[in-house]
């Protein structure tokens, strides 16, 4: 089963602050039963304490998820930013990053966030991939490209 | 033995990521796998436990270090800047690159 699903695309998604696209696509997990109620605030508290924002170049990139606890099943919800919104570094809680790709992890087994992560690793350093998501304005084009990239991915328990 | 702690927000995701490419470096360095241990951890158990170690890599910010040397492990997820990360980890280590 593939971890991309239409209903949890969101292209030119309008946001103004990290909270608001972090509510914005845990409502889509939520709304289609893919996390638990508790998911969005799980997130919310965990981007407070440990933004997911990521320094990845030109265009930069945030990772939100939370705990495997408040999911039902391994979906990622993915949306590209109308305008860049500001996410917290991960690494300097300082400084903010103007974000235009969001990739919210809601995976439900443990070992397969990781594998997840690593995948999501490999096409954030990918600034040429990253253009490319960029310009695609419909869901289909979107979710066509991520679910090929991450179609290959296992699952172990 | 050098003994290394990774670290992230929960101890669980972006620390597996950043363990993982160490590895690789020591791999790909030929460092043996009997000369290291890498344990990982949430960020809040850091400050109870550098001492037991080496050097500390955390993916999130971290503070509150005295003693043990903390690097951050930022570069394993955005494969921006590993090289000067791995230098410093390398020389931390006393390994031979």
């Amino acid at each position: 089963m593939s971890l991309a699903d239409t209903k949890l695309i969101v292209p030119q998604l309008v946001a103004d602050t990290a909270e608001d696209v972090i509510s914005q696509l845990a409502d889509k997990l939520t709304e289609n039963g893919f996390v638990k109620d508790s998911f969005k605030a799980a997130v919310l508290t965990r981007e407070s304490k440990f933004p997911t924002g990521l320094p990845t170049g030109a265009i930069n990139v945030a990772i939100p998820h939370a705990d495997a606890k408040y999911t039902n099943e391994s979906k990622i919800a993915v949306a590209t930013l109308a305008h860049p919104v500001k996410f917290r570094n991960m690494a300097d809680t300082t400084q903010e990053l103007d974000v235009s790709l969001v990739f919210m992890l809601g995976i439900h087994e443990a070992h397969g966030q990781v594998a997840t992560l690593q995948k999501i690793m490999s096409l954030v350093q990918d600034q040429a991939h990253l253009q490319k998501l960029l310009g695609m304005t419909t869901v289909d084009d979107i979710f066509a490209d991520v679910d090929a990239f991450l179609s290959d991915l296992k699952f172990e328990d | 033995m050098k003994k290394i702690l990774v670290a992230c927000g929960a101890g669980v995701v972006t620390s597996t990521v950043a363990m993982n490419k160490l590895k690789e470096a020591f791999d790909e360095h030929h460092v043996p796998e009997d000369a290291y241990q890498i344990d990982q951890t949430s960020i809040a158990q850091v400050a109870s436990m550098a001492d037991n170690y080496d050097l500390v890599v955390t993916t999130t910010q971290y503070d509150g270090a005295e003693g043990t040397t903390v690097l951050n492990g930022l570069p394993f997820l955005t494969n921006i800047g590993v090289e000067p990360l791995i230098d410093k980890a390398f020389e931390v280590l006393g390994f031979q690159e």
